[in-house]
This record gives C-alpha cells, structure tokens and sequence, in this order.
C-alpha cells in the first residue's frame, strides 16, 4: 500500500475526518522531495502541478517584484504549499523558495485532480480543506497588510 | 528641559504622593531599533528600594513638556534600577527620546496589575508580542529565567514589522539557548535576504502549544493583533482563562481617579493593564470603545 510510506501523514490535521480510500487516494499520487536552502521549488507562471506537504524545513512564497523580491509569507513543517493545480489556469501565483533544508510529500496534482473528477466525493472533501487553508492565509494576510505596528498617526 | 540630578520637587518632609513624580537620574540611554529606545533611571531622592512585579508601568514625566505610561521593561530581581523602553511616536516619547546620561526625568509608579506570575508557575509559559509588546514581558523572561524551577516550558513568539526593527534581538537569541527556553521571531515585511519566518506572529501559535490543559499565556502588542493571537489560542485548546493581555489607553493620572483610561466597566491604570481575557472579553469585541 502506497500510503504507509507516509504513515504519519495520516496523523496530519489536514487528513482528520477522512475515510482511509481517500488518504489512500491522495497518498498514491505522493512522493518524497528534498529541497537545499537557495533552491526553487515552483516560479510564478509555470504549470503548478503539485501540493506539497512540508514535513521539514521553511518554504518562502515570494513574490516577483522588479528589482527585488519580496518575501510574502514562509511556510514550515505541518504547513502546505500549492493550490494552483486545482483552479484554472493551473499556473503557480507565486516564486516558492527553500529558505532552510527542505523535506517534503509532493502530491502529483494532476493525478488528483483526475481522482477528484471521478470521485466528487473526494473532490469536495479536498476542496473543503484547502479553502480552509486559504481562508486562514488570507486572513493572516489581512492582518499583516494592516500594519499593525505602525505608528497610529 | 531637563532637570539636574540633585534638584527636587517637593520638600523631603512631604510624603509621597502618587501623583508627584520622583525625580530620577538618567543612567543610560540605548537606542534598540530606529524608533525604540531604552533607558536606565534611579532614584535620586527615594532611599527604600523601588519594587516592580512584571506588567507594572510607570508614569514617566519630562519635564515641562508632559507625562506618559510606560511599562517597566528591565530585572524585576534588581532593586533601585528601572529600565523602560520607548517607542517614538510623539511629543513626550519624542523628547525623553533626547535625554542624555546624568539628565533627570520625573517618574510616578509603580502602577497597574502585573502578569500573573503565580498562575504561571508549574505550567508551560507561552509569551506573544508584537512590536514594543516586548517591553513588559521581558520582566517575565527574567523572572522565569532567574526562578527556572518553577516553571515548565518558555515560549517566546515575538513579531515585528520587518528584520530591522526586531526588539531585543541579541536577547531573544540568547534566552533560546537557555534549557526549556523557545524564541520564535517573524517579519510581517521582508525581501528574500532575511530567511526567518515571514508573516503575521499569530501564525506561530499554531504547532507550539504541546500541553493546552497546562499552557499559560500572555499577550502583549496591538489590539488587533491580540484578538486574532486570543482567536489562535483558544483553536489550539486553551481556555479564556489561561489568557492574559496587557492592554492600553490613554492616560492621566493613573490612579483610577480621572477616568480618562475607562474601558468599558474598567480602569485600565487601577484594574489592568493586565487582564484575564474573559474579564475584558466583553469590551474588547465592542467597536469603537
Ligand atoms: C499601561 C501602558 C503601558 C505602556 N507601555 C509602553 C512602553 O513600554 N513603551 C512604549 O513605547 N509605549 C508604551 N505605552 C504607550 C505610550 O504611553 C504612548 O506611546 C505615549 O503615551 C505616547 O505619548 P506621546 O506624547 O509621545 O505621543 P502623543 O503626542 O500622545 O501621540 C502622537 C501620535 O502617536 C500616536 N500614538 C499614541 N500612543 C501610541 C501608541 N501606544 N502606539 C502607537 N502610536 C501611538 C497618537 O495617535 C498620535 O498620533 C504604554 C501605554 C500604556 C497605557
Ligand atoms: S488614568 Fe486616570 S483613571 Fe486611569
């Protein structure tokens, strides 16, 4: 069975309440990734293929600026990295960078999508934890666009 | 503006009154960050030792320009020293931001509510500040530190606008390597040479309480910041009352006689600033208060 190479994944909160087909469905699509401190994982506009789970070590999401880049938010061990692959046009947003030594379960996003067209169930229960995910980032977005330590002048 | 040390306000037969400051002596002046500074102070008049217990806040004066609160951030375990670091935000912190060495500066307190340190003991100790909201819990640290026995694990999540401006920096990095000690710092802004943790300090909270049930915590930074760090807290299992804020307001005297620090039923300066979440909670979810 694929999915006991990543016996602990299932422990991981992003899998609680799902039924052991479905984390055996999405576990088959799973690989081990392995990023150095400096490497890129994923450029902005380039198919976005993957979900990453990171087991170890910091991501950056960075966004491309001219002449700079600027760091977004990182990501670190019990995060995830990468929703593109399920939306249209199913190209990287951003520049994820490894920021420090980094262990992951890459998940083939094209192979779940697939699952996920066949398996509505499955579909909507991926769906419903990733906008979870989204709706958590976009509020710790929120916060930081605030400026909140800002003077209050 | 600044008077010389020897100079007094009142006659030494009158006895203390709160709302008269004590003139003390500046010792030093550091500067931490762009705008945030530390300064030492003793008493120059004053012959019993000035006692502080972490949270607490003085009222400090420069003189003939006006007074403010600001939160005793040095050694509780060291007498008669007092240490208060200050952002510049405007007039009074602008100017006692000029001082030099040997300057003298008028101060009231101690005042408020500290952190609760007995409820602390025996329990694992998470701290969050953003910004200058490490000022009042870096007596916390120190008393933790020096009375190590008495408590489980130290987590410190600190958060600040961007790499430079990371208050205590060196400090934070040598309380990590005390035994049972954590620092975590994040940036809200950075470019890809700082490769620390990016993104608001209330991500941080996620992952680092280990034992909710025996877990107390203390917050301290802007409003907004600690309703979301309450919100993470309580999703990582941790009840309203393990929950502590320092809160601010503007304020006058200090001794819960002008009401200018009201909030809600209570007095900042008298019932806080130090406040168990569930007694504020009220307050803290009504707009524009
Ligand atoms: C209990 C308590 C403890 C405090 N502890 C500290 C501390 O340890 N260190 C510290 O630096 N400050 C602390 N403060 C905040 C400090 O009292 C204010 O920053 C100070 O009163 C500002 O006075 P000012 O004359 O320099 O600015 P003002 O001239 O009164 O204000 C100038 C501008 O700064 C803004 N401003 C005022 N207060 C703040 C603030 N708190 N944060 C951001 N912008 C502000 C005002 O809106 C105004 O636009 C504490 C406040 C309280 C109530
Ligand atoms: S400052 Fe006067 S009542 Fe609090």
């Amino acid at each position: 069975m694929t999915h006991s190479r990543y016996p602990e994944l299932s422990e991981h909160a992003f899998f609680a309440g799902l039924d052991n087909a479905a984390v055996a469905a999405i576990q088959s699509c799973a690989r081990d990734c392995h990023y150095a401190t400096g490497n890129w994982i994923a450029r902005q506009g380039a198919p976005a293929d993957d979900l990453y789970f990171i087991q170890d070590g910091r991501v950056a999401v960075v966004f491309p600026a001219p002449q700079r880049e600027l760091t977004i938010q990182t990501l670190s061990a019990g995060d995830i990295v990468g929703w593109s692959w399920l939306m249209p046009p199913h190209e990287w947003q951003f520049d994820i960078k490894a920021v420090k030594d980094c262990s992951m379960m890459g998940i083939d996003g094209r192979s779940l999508r697939a699952k996920c067209e066949q398996d509505h169930h499955l579909g909507y229960a991926l769906m419903k934890r990733l906008s979870r995910v989204m709706v958590d980032r976009l509020q710790a977005t929120r916060l930081q666009l605030m400026d909140v330590y800002e003077n209050r002048k | 503006m600044f008077m010389k040390i020897g100079s007094d306000l009142r006659p030494s037969s009158i006895q203390p009154d709160p709302m008269c400051p004590d003139v003390h002596h500046v010792m030093s002046i550091s500067q931490e960050t762009s705008d945030i500074y530390t300064l030492k102070l003793q008493p120059t008049e004053r012959r019993e030792a000035v006692r502080f217990a972490p949270g607490q806040f003085n009222m400090l004066y420069a003189f003939g320009v006006g007074e403010c609160a600001i939160s005793i951030s040095g050694d509780p375990t060291v007498n008669n020293v007092t240490e208060h670091t200050i952002r510049r935000v405007g007039l009074v912190t602008g100017t006692l931001g000029s001082v030099r060495a040997g300057d003298s500066i008028g101060v009231r307190g101690p005042f408020g509510t500290p952190w609760p340190m007995d409820q602390a003991r025996g329990r694992d100790v998470l701290l969050i500040a953003g910004g200058i909201g490490m000022a009042p819990l870096r007596p916390v640290i120190m008393d933790v530190l020096a009375n190590r026995e008495n408590y489980k694990e130290l987590t410190i999540l600190s958060g600040s606008r961007d790499p430079e401006g990371i208050l205590f920096a060196d400090e934070l990095l040598t309380w990590k390597k005390q035994p049972g000690v954590d620092s975590k710092v994040t940036v809200d802004h950075a470019d890809s040479r700082w490769n620390g943790n990016v993104g608001v300090v209330t991500t941080l909270v996620n992952r680092t309480v280990k034992d909710p049930k025996d877990t107390i915590a203390f917050v301290c930074g802007p409003e907004i910041m600690m309703r979301y760090a309450v919100t993470e807290l309580q999703k990582n299992g941790l009840g309203k009352d393990q929950i502590y804020l320092s809160l601010e307001r503007n304020m006058k005297c200090a001794i819960g006689l002008c009401g200018h620090c009201q909030f809600g039923s209570e007095f900042i300066c008298r019932d806080g600033p130090v406040f168990r979440y569930d007694r504020i909670e009220f307050w803290l979810n009504q707009r524009e208060l």
